[in-house]
């Protein structure tokens, strides 16, 4: 038997099939129970040893030619089937994907995350206090008693009502009642800062009748002057992350703080913009008013049931909106608080800018 | 407060320059606001004598002139200058703007140029355009004319008295920086020069006073000094104080007038010169009547009450006592006998009328500040021999009716509070200088007199400010505080670690983070009120807009949705987290926190694979608030879908999710169209707001460790069932009920399909579920399952709902349970 021709037959028609249908019925033709090829493998059977030896090695390579030959063509047929589908899902990348919306963090709270991580690592607990005040916690315990110039200088919005104890009603002026309110509740010592809302009665262009301010107070024991400077030129070192920030302190007066000191930091135009950063008295540079600050004063320390013979301490209230503006560059306060989604957008911070020490507070640009 | 700097030197000898004094005012706690320095503004202006004036060959209005400005101009040869004013004249004295000068006015340098072809060499210029004022008699577009001696060729801004003004913001608490005298001391104490003591000279009165003067009020009013001038004349007062007064940016108005003007900005004390033939009888200090009236100086009328102190004679009132005097007893060019008053009122009672009458004058910002009361008696005597020494006349005796409370206070200090507060070590011997050169005593043991003019000073603090001040605080250095061993411990409480999480979640879901005004307009407010006790609204709002504090935070954000759509967002996701602010008992105030989230407008846009534009609907809203929830620690699953969301809602879209029958979570849903008609925005707009304020806290100490991680060791089980129940019935309540079947096996139930039409009969819905069984220690058996399914069956049926089918999820096989079967409606799934 010409087991060569019938091979080359074999492959040749395994070769010519074009689907897997043919190429399944020429499987079972020469490889099935029935077919040509198992036709032969059962001849063996019948052949004399000699005749085995020699002819049985030829029957099996030609089955092993034929089944690895389907096998090599059902392979080839599968991967051009599978490319001719592929081919035909092909779809157009540059299409746009499903939008999905992105949503901001509004720089106010962004910064007060910022300095409520920075002052964490120096001590500070995070206070907070009622907006709508009584004159009894916003100015006398302050020691703005009723008739005090000072207390008409506040462009206070009142309400109609007093309280229980006869005291006016008022939106808070100041973070300031939240000093008294926490040496009444936890005494002395003491670290907090105390952010939130305040309000006055002022609008123009660099005013909004509500603003935001964080107060800062720490009562212990020997605190000075020298502990005050050293904790702001920190504070602004850290949120600013420089590390030349030169501060001027200037006495003043605050009724609520003796002494008194308010506080410039130095600055330079870079781009136009206000940049924090060296001596105001360099060359180039300029001071700007930042912040009031002062020891509280005997009549604070003990209207908030201290005794200012044992403890003392300073204070400080910064504006919160305008520390955003300097550091992220915005320049009218009152699109803080119109909701413009385009502006928050722009101004807005990712939810994943979660201020750490590690990762540095500040949120790049 | 504003001065110029000769006034200054009047009061303290110093060589040095303005921006050294500058620089010290701003160390000392006496902030410059400004400095004006007329004579930069002047530079390249002189005098100038106009020679010859002819008319110009081309111009009927303009003329030719030929001008001397000096021998140092154009070789001491007059300069051709055209001009157009009309009283340009040969031997006019003028002011020449010379090339090169900068006119202040407009800003225009001068050069040399052809006007209509003559020669200019320069500009004869007007009080208007050198910014000189406008009340000049001759500025009807006429040039300065100076007296005929004024020296030809000198600087303008010499001749003129070009003295650099300082503008000081003086602080509350110093009543003496209120007087050019009292910065001058804390100059001279800044080591800036030394004080030039004032030269008062006592007056004693040659006839009695005439006028009986009492204090009645010794409250409001505890010292009346008072004298009769007789004999003055007045008339404008000298050019050299009227020059001061002007740079002090007063308007000069008649000797009388100006010499008290003159010496409250120079003392800080105010006085009051009424026109003697104006009184009739006593003159009494009193409170005034309800009802009583007054025209004071201003020209206004104002209506008095009985806490206000009032200077009147028998007839009326004649000055709102330290605040402003009345138009009637003024002095005028013909008052020839007057009677000066120097009292000390007291502080807060001159604060109080002031603001209720919203009256300012510089005499209130001193007496409300506290003048000195140490300075009566000298004070008297200043005025009245500056009065004599310019309008002549002859002085009564002084009458003193109460006396001013001048006892001097003493306060004991301790020269080691310089560095133990002020955190700077100053030499005990500089300490005594700067007090005593602020005017203080200090006694051997550190007890510390304070002058009469600093009511401000009452504390060791007070004099440790002083001492610190005058030092300069840029002496302090910088002291690290201390600092707890190792690191620093979480401080935040669980409201702030809420609000945090709750804010970072909300804009992870896709929404910007608002921050809007805690006041609204009236109507914003009411609709939102309802439930909380009307709406709270300021008794002196800024505005309409900024009337009512918010009862939610809707409203505003609303607005700010509404902003956006008219700038054309097609879609606007806002929230913010903030106070609500009700009216509490006993008019206390009930702030409560809570996070709001406005969803308007479309939700996506029209999209090649989705089709059309999608609005948002109440399901987004529920979303939202179950995600915020579940961020917020809130037991989602436990949680109760109910009605009553507000009228604010949409009746038939809103609820509210509860944990127990009352305690209310969360609103939300689609927002009524007549809410929304109230707000002019005509997109629907869903909403969710949650109260912070009731979501429970977490309970019992704090761990890290989760409970230990225990998967079941069996696969779960699916099975599918599907309920025809009333249209009206709640998919939760079935969801709910399917879920208690069994408890013991079945973990969770999804509602997937809610099918109603062909094959449902009219007034009901098919509801189906999937539920998921967990076995425990062994496989269900199909009668163990059977048996759950029954059971969840049975549970069902009690609440009303008939079976439909039961679908084996792996197999795709239906089993029949039920008469109720119909399997020609195919579950979606």
């Amino acid at each position: 038997m010409d087991y060569a021709a019938t091979g080359s037959q074999a492959l040749a028609r395994i070769a010519e099939s074009g689907n897997l249908d043919a190429l399944e019925a020429l499987r079972i033709e020469f490889l099935g129970k029935q077919g040509s090829i198992s036709g032969l493998l059962k001849t063996l059977g019948g052949m004399s040893a000699d005749e085995r030896q020699s002819e049985g090695p030829k029957i099996h390579a030609l089955r092993e030619d034929v089944s690895a030959a389907l096998a090599a063509h059902k392979d080839a047929l599968e991967s051009a089937a599978l490319e001719a589908r592929l081919a035909s899902e092909s779809i157009d990348l540059s299409l746009p994907a499903p939008a999905s919306p992105r949503g901001t963090i509004h720089p106010v709270s962004q910064v007060m995350d910022e300095l409520a991580e920075i002052f964490a690592d120096l001590g500070f607990a995070v206070a907070t206090g009622p907006e709508i005040e009584d004159g009894w916690h916003n100015f006398t315990a302050l020691n703005m008693p009723e008739s005090h110039p000072a207390r008409a200088m506040h462009d206070t919005f009142y309400f109609p009502d007093r309280n229980e104890s006869g005291e006016e009603m008022l939106l808070r002026t100041h973070t300031s009642p939240v000093q008294i309110r926490t040496m009444l509740e936890q005494g002395a010592p003491l670290r907090i800062i105390a952010p939130g809302r305040v309000y006055r009665s002022d609008s123009d262009a660099t005013h909004t009748p509500m603003f935001h301010q964080i107060e800062g107070l720490v009562i212990d024991k020997g605190i000075h002057l020298g502990h005050l400077k050293w904790t702001l030129e920190t504070m602004l070192g850290a949120f600013f992350e420089r590390d030349d920030i030169v501060l001027r302190l200037r006495p003043s007066y605050f009724p609520f703080t003796e002494p008194s000191v308010e506080v410039d930091t130095g600055y330079s135009f870079e781009g136009g913009r206000r940049v924090v950063g060296g001596s105001g008295d360099a060359p180039g540079h300029s001071w700007m008013e930042l912040l009031g600050s002062g020891m509280v004063n005997r009549h604070v320390l003990a209207a908030g049931g201290l005794d200012p013979d044992e403890w003392q301490g300073f204070a400080f209230g910064v504006g919160v909106d305008r520390l955003a503006m300097l550091k992220y560059g915005m320049n009218d306060l009152r699109a803080f608080f119109d909701g413009d989604v385009r502006w928050l957008a722009h101004y807005g911070f990712s939810p994943l800018d979660v201020p750490t020490l590690s990762g540095g507070v500040g949120a790049g640009a | 407060m504003k001065f110029p700097l000769s006034w200054l030197k009047q009061y303290l000898d110093t060589s040095a320059s303005v921006e050294e004094l500058a620089a010290k005012l701003n160390a000392i706690g006496l902030e410059v606001e400004g400095i004006e320095n007329p004579a930069e503004k002047l530079a390249g202006f002189r005098i100038a004598k106009v020679l010859t004036a002819d008319k110009h060959p081309q111009a009927d209005k303009l003329q030719v002139l030929t001008v001397d400005a000096g021998a140092d101009i154009n070789d001491g040869q007059p300069l051709q200058v055209v001009c157009g004013a009309p009283n340009a004249r040969a031997g006019l004295v003028g002011v020449l703007g010379l090339p090169g000068a900068m006119v202040p006015a407009n800003g225009m340098v001068l050069k040399v140029a052809a006007v209509r072809g003559v020669e200019s060499n320069g500009m004869m210029c007007s009080t208007r355009e050198l910014e000189l004022g406008e009340d000049h008699a001759r500025d009807l577009g006429g040039i300065i004319e100076l007296p005929e001696d004024a020296p030809i060729g000198s600087p303008f801004a010499d001749y003129h008295g070009a003295d650099p003004v300082f503008d000081v913001a003086i602080t509350p608490n110093r009543p003496d920086c209120m007087g050019v005298r009292g910065i001058a001391r804390d100059l001279a104490a800044a080591g800036m020069g030394t004080m030039v003591p004032i030269d008062v000279t006592s007056i004693p009165g040659s006839f009695p006073c005439p006028v009986e003067i009492r204090t009645e009020d010794p409250d409001g009013c505890p010292a009346f000094y008072g004298r009769v001038i007789r004999g003055v004349k007045n008339g404008p007062s000298p050019v050299w104080m009227q020059a001061r007064l002007k740079a002090a940016g007063q308007r000069p108005i008649s000797a009388l007038v100006d010499i008290t003007n003159a010496v409250m900005l120079a003392h800080g004390r105010p006085a009051h010169v009424y026109d003697l033939a104006k009184l009739a009888g006593a003159v009494v200090a009193r409170r005034a009547k309800n009802g009583e009236s007054v025209v004071v100086l201003n020209g206004k009328t104002y209506e008095l009450d009985g806490e206000m102190t009032v200077i009147a004679d028998e007839a009326q009132v004649h000055d709102i006592a330290g605040i402003m005097g009345g138009e009637h007893s003024g002095c005028s060019l013909d008052t020839t006998d007057v009677l000066l008053e120097v009292a000390y009122f007291d502080p807060e009672r001159i604060a109080e009328t002031g603001r209720k009458l919203s009256l300012t004058s510089d005499a209130r910002s001193r007496f409300e500040r506290g003048v000195d009361p140490g300075f009566l008696d000298s004070g008297i005597d200043f005025i009245t021999a500056m009065i004599i020494g310019v309008c002549g006349g002859e002085a009564s005796e002084v009458i003193r009716a109460g006396s001013p409370p001048s006892q001097p206070k003493t306060v004991a200090y301790e020269p080691a509070l310089a560095a133990s507060l002020g955190g700077v070590a100053v030499a005990e011997v500089e300490q005594k200088r700067i007090l005593a050169a602020l005017g203080f005593a200090v006694g051997a043991d550190w007890t510390v007199t304070v002058p009469t003019w600093r009511p401000d000073v009452d504390g060791a603090a007070d004099i440790v400010e002083e001492v610190v001040r005058i030092h300069g605080l840029d002496n302090i250095t910088s002291v690290p505080l201390p600092r707890a061993n190792g690191v620093a411990r979480p401080t935040a409480t669980p409201s702030q670690k809420l609000e945090r999480r709750l804010r970072r979640a909300a804009a992870a879901r896709g929404n910007h983070e608002a921050v809007t005004w805690s006041f609204l307009p009236v109507p914003d407010a009411d609709a939102f009120a309802d439930g909380n006790g009307g709406v709270w609204t300021l008794s002196n709002p800024i505005s309409e807009d900024m009337k009512a504090m918010r009862p939610s935070l809707l409203p505003g954000l609303l607005a700010a949705a509404k902003r956006n759509l008219d700038r054309g967002a097609a879609g606007v996701r806002l929230f913010e987290i903030g106070r609500r602010y009700l009216r509490g008992e006993n008019g206390m105030s009930d702030e409560r926190l809570s996070l709001a989230v406005v969803l308007a407008g479309e939700k996506s846009p029209r999209c090649w694979a989705s089709g059309k534009a999608q609005q948002f609907d109440a399901f987004d809203a529920k979303a939202e608030v179950l995600a915020l929830l579940a961020e917020a620690g809130a037991p989602v699953d436990n949680l109760q879908v109910m009605g009553e969301a507000g009228s604010q809602f949409h009746p038939g879209q809103s609820a509210t999710l509860r944990l127990g029958p009352k305690n209310v979570l969360a609103r939300f849903g689609m927002l009524h169209p007549a809410v929304l008609k109230q707000f002019d925005i005509d997109v629907p707009v869903a909403s969710v707001e949650l109260f912070l304020d009731a979501i429970p806290g977490r309970k019992g100490a704090a761990s890290f460790a989760r409970a230990q991680f225990a998967p079941p060791a069996l696969q779960a089980v699916t099975r599918d069932f599907a309920f025809l129940v009333p249209v009206d019935l709640p998919a939760g309540d079935l969801v709910r009920a399917v879920r208690n079947g069994d408890k013991g096996n079945v973990v969770a139930a999804r509602l997937f399909d809610d099918f109603r039409g062909q094959g449902v009969p009219e007034g009901q819905k098919s509801l189906a579920v999937e539920v998921t069984l967990q076995p425990g220690e062994k496989s269900y058996t199909d009668e163990e399952i059977g048996a759950i399914s029954d059971r969840i069956i049975a549970a069902l049926h009690k609440a009303g709902a008939k079976m439909r089918y039961t679908l084996v999820a792996e197999s795709a096989s239906f089993k029949l349970t039920g008469g109720e079967a119909d399997l020609s409606v195919t579950p979606k799934d």
